[in-house]
């Protein structure tokens, strides 16, 4: 660590800030191929600029591939705390020849460029700064397995870019040590790659870009954590007891994760499993155990994507008809069909509304943060089981897979809530009228169930997806259907009230309206600020967090004279989903703004895109 | 009632003081004399017995004329008529959400064998608790008499139709995979059903019971090799099947050149008496081939093929407290206070 800290004074030394520099406002992308190794260097740049107290963001854009195929992780340190994708980079480490000269070519003027020597793109554009690196020679001493350096070669590049932004070379070997954990001889070679790449960039380089990362105290007790893991911590502190599930990209990690922490924190008094986790054979089964388990009273859940959702269509609607609950995650990714697999959209929201044939509404959740994603898990549990249905929650590849900077998870207060289950007790205490599974007691629309096992002779009730009346007895009388559809309906007026409501994120006299919803809000709290400060156009901003949608939506509308929404999607999927929603005489005030190019949704985009319909 | 000639006489009551009536569900819906309703019978002569808490089973089935059965035994038991092929997902999960309950999977040829295949393997691979039944009459019956997968190469339909299809044999199929007690009866055999059922109770594992159960109204007729006569004439039952409950108490004495004693999960015994054949139902290998050949001579073998009361079941290699997940309260499922400060602590 000696070494280290020198190398910080050096630095400073070295490379002297020039006047006119860009401090914690850019853009950094690295292309490498999948499958080199570049996520951990990628993970490593990142935790170092975040332990430097700036806030950052970073995102994989990867291929549906395993190894050999362009990726590219893009970095943006903003001391505005935007942690949206920006459009723009500023820095760019090119490492690989088949992306490199147009990756270069798509840079702004003023970028500035490290590349692998061989590649020789320094010829490309006079209005960029570049950055030769010989990797192959630098690795070589340091990493005498050869068979390694094509790994090592890119925690090369953490070390150049330290030098060449200011990052503290200790904030690096300390992000590299959580980064390998335990396994001490893989940290070290990765420090010496980058003292390497460090020392080349000083004894090399005179800093022409205007670059620079700068400690700040933005960051102060936060944590970085993935969507998914924060979803997973959410299930597990809910109390979820089956997990069923079929892999999938981009929702495996959610699982995965999800089982590490089961192992660890859920184990009984007498050192046995307090949940069951199956890998079933595909999405359909998953979503057929997650009802049997719902049903027999487990907390049971399964994380899909798309193509997953797909087939657990007619199970989604047996569950919704016969009412049983259900925690259903869906980490979006782009479709149709395989779609682009390893890609981000929110394309999934009209599908999941009304899933299965037949009249079906559910109740869908749109986290926007890993913080959300935590507390959200466990209102879906919660909802799922009051309401005796199955819920969504409408993640997304963006949110799950990429990491985020987070504010701790606050522990729940509220305990669990299980909904209108009667016991033994609460049937003796009926009498002899036993009970109705489908009357609505209480006016809200939801009954009262049993679970099987219950000690009592009148417990059991036969749970069908065909036609049924309030004894839950098969009925294909047209007043027994429509009493139950009616009522189903009344449920889910009754869950508008529960959902997780709206959030007002700017406020303010405007007349015109903004509403977005999960990912695409990051990108809506910088665009709102660049409407203001770029063009003049105030605005205010609603971010919806489930559907049904609340009263606070239909008001907000009301008091605006134009309403954008906007998306991650072709086919404004929540921009028809409101309209179907709202007084015939509002529907004229919406407007829409989509992003459907499978990266995550940028700023700029949303406000070019206002202004000029601002401008008609 | 149909107890008439069963081994030992019904009491009035079972060893829980319940009765038969205990075990009755609704009326039946389905076409009088279908085999549906035999098997229906059976189940609940099997499960008061065996003085089963009705109470602690659940009812699961598909889609389909045996998939309504559930709704007409043991009413005092929750059923879930699921969707068409999917009845094996859902009972895993109530398996993995109570696994103190008792699961009867109804299902049918159609159900299973084609729409449900996928799903049947996997629980057959599983070794999941449950008594799966398919109860088997070569045709689709609610949707009026079209051939299914397990209707036999050369049967005819009502129509005149031939089967040019090889039917797949459920059996062989479940013993392959994993099924730990595998039998096939047929409806109108009372007697071996209603011992196969008891023992089936007594298992800890799957148990896939295909019954030939012939449909009435769409494959009951001449060239039909799932029809009541055919049945009869060609049913061949590769062991007569006893079964002395763990409860009886009674030392029945047996010959063991002649007849193979099971000892099941829950002490009772499974009586195997030799009849024309050399056939050990332990040997797993030996169950295929025995089924393989009566394909090629045409035979409709009854009996039990493969029975194997030991191995652990799915439930109990997932190491599960003793609680159900069900009924497990909040202390025991969201981690305390100080885990969430460790795993932020982690994450920082």
């Amino acid at each position: 660590m000696a070494t280290t800290i020198e190398l910080g004074v050096q630095e400073r030394a070295a490379l002297t800030p020039q006047p006119g520099r860009k401090v914690n406002d850019f853009s950094i992308q690295v292309a490498t191929v999948n499958g080199s190794g570049s996520q951990s260097a990628n993970t490593v740049l990142l935790r170092s600029i975040f332990q430097m107290g700036v806030p950052v963001s970073g995102k994989n854009l990867f291929p549906s591939n395993i190894a050999g195929l362009p990726t590219w992780y893009t970095i943006r340190a903003s001391k505005h705390g935007y942690i949206a994708r920006k459009k723009e980079i500023d820095f760019l480490v090119a490492m690989n020849a088949e992306t490199a000269q147009e990756d270069v070519m798509s840079l702004t003027p003023g970028a500035a460029c490290v590349y692998d020597e061989p590649l020789k793109l320094s010829g490309l554009r006079q209005d960029i700064t570049f950055y030769p690196v010989p990797f192959d020679k630098l690795v070589a001493p340091v990493c005498p397995e050869a068979k390694l350096r094509r790994l090592v070669k890119n925690m090369l590049y953490v070390g150049v870019v330290d030098a060449l932004l200011g990052i503290d070379v200790a904030e690096s070997e300390k992000a590299l040590i959580k980064q390998f954990g335990k396994k001490k001889k893989a940290a070290e070679l990765n420090t010496a790659a980058v003292r390497a790449g460090y020392d080349y960039a000083i004894a090399t380089f005179t800093k022409q870009d205007p670059f620079w990362v700068e400690r700040m105290n933005a960051n102060q007790g936060k944590i970085i954590v993935d969507g998914n893991a924060a979803a997973a911590l959410g299930c597990m502190f809910a109390g979820v007891t089956v997990v069923t599930w079929y892999p999938i990209t981009p929702s495996s990690s959610l699982v995965e994760t999800l089982i590490d922490y089961l192992k660890e924190y859920r184990i009984g008094p007498d050192g046995k499993a307090t949940f069951a986790v199956v890998q079933a054979e595909d999405e359909l089964a998953a979503a057929g155990m997650v009802l049997g388990a719902g049903w027999a009273g487990a907390r049971s859940m399964t994380s899909t994507s798309g193509p997953g959702i797909s087939l657990m269509a007619e199970f989604i609607g047996l569950g919704y008809y016969t009412e049983l609950p259900g925690v259903f995650f869906d980490i979006q990714r782009v479709g149709p069909s395989t779609g682009l697999p390893t890609r981000t959209m929110q394309g999934d929201v009209l599908f999941c509304a009304t899933l299965s044939h037949g009249d079906t509404k559910h109740i869908l959740l749109f986290p926007s943060s890993a913080e959300e994603c935590f507390t959200m898990a466990m209102e879906a549990f919660d909802l799922a089981e009051q309401f005796q249905t199955p819920v969504f929650v409408l993640s997304d590849l963006d949110l799950g897979m990429n990491n985020w900077m987070a504010h701790p998870f606050t522990y729940p207060e509220k305990p669990i809530a299980r909904g209108k289950v009667l016991d033994a007790d609460d049937l003796k205490r009926l009498g002899g009228f036993g009970f109705a599974r489908y009357k609505d007691v209480d006016g809200d629309g939801i009954p009262y169930r049993t679970l099987p096992g219950t000690a009592h002779p009148n417990a059991a009730y036969f749970t069908r997806g065909s036609g049924h009346n309030e004894k839950a007895q098969y009925s294909e009388r047209p007043d027994d259907y429509v009493n139950n559809m009616d009522r189903l309906a009344r449920k889910f007026e009754t869950a508008r009230k529960f959902v997780p409501a709206p959030v007002k994120e700017v406020s303010g006299t405007s007349k015109i309206g903004i509403i977005a919803y999960g990912t695409t809000h990051w990108a809506l709290t910088e665009s709102c600020d660049q409407l203001l400060n770029e063009h003049g156009i105030a605005t205010d901003y609603l971010r919806l967090r489930a559907y049904p949608f609340a009263q606070d939506m239909h008001d907000f509308i009301k008091n605006h004279d134009r309403v954008y929404v906007v998306e991650q999607n072709r086919d404004a999927q929540m921009f028809q989903l409101i309209k179907l929603d709202i007084a015939a005489d509002q529907v004229t005030k919406l407007r829409s703004v989509v992003h459907y190019n499978g990266l995550p949704i940028d700023a700029r985009s949303v406000t070019d895109a206002i202004v000029s319909q601002e401008a008609k | 009632m149909s107890a008439t000639s069963t081994p030992t006489p019904a009491p009035k009551t079972n060893h829980l003081g319940l009765t038969v009536l205990d075990y009755r569900g609704g009326k039946t819906t389905l076409c009088a004399g279908c085999g549906h309703n035999a098997i229906t019978e059976r189940i609940i002569d099997a499960m008061y017995e065996m003085g089963v808490q009705p109470e602690n089973i659940a009812k699961l089935s598909g889609i389909g004329c045996s998939s309504k059965t559930p709704a007409y035994f043991v009413n005092r038991a929750h059923g879930f008529n699921s969707v068409h092929g999917r009845m094996p997902s859902v009972a895993t999960g109530v398996a993995l959400a109570n696994q103190k309950l008792m699961l009867i999977g109804v299902s049918g040829d159609g159900d299973t064998a084609s729409i449900g295949i996928g799903q049947f393997i996997h629980l057959m691979r599983r070794n999941l608790p449950i008594i799966y039944i398919i109860e088997d009459n070569g045709v689709y019956g609610l949707t009026k008499g079209q051939f299914s997968a397990t209707a036999d190469l050369g049967s005819k339909l009502k129509t005149g139709v031939i089967n040019d299809l090889p039917p797949i044999d459920t059996c062989a199929l479940a013993i392959q995979l994993g099924a730990t007690f595998v039998a096939r009866s047929f409806s109108g055999d009372k007697k071996q059903l209603l011992n196969l059922l008891k023992a089936a109770i007594a298992h800890r594992g799957t148990v896939m019971l295909d019954v030939i159960s012939p449909c009435v109204t769409f494959n009951d007729h001449e060239g039909s090799t799932k029809s009541y006569k055919y049945s009869k004439d060609h049913e061949e039952p590769v062991q007569e099947i006893g079964f002395i409950p763990s409860f009886e108490n009674i030392d029945v004495d047996y010959d063991p050149g002649t007849t193979a004693s099971v000892r099941m999960h829950d002490g009772s015994q499974l009586r195997l008496r030799k009849l024309d054949r050399d056939y050990d139902a332990t040997d797993r290998v030996g169950a295929l081939k025995l089924l393989a050949e009566s394909h090629e001579k045409g035979e409709m073998l009854t009996g039990v093929f493969y029975v194997n009361a030991t191995a652990p079941s799915f439930i109990e290699q997932l190491n599960l407290t003793e609680t159900s997940l069900a009924r497990m309260p909040e202390e025991l499922t969201r981690p305390s206070r100080q885990a969430l400060d460790e795993i932020m602590e982690e994450l920082r």
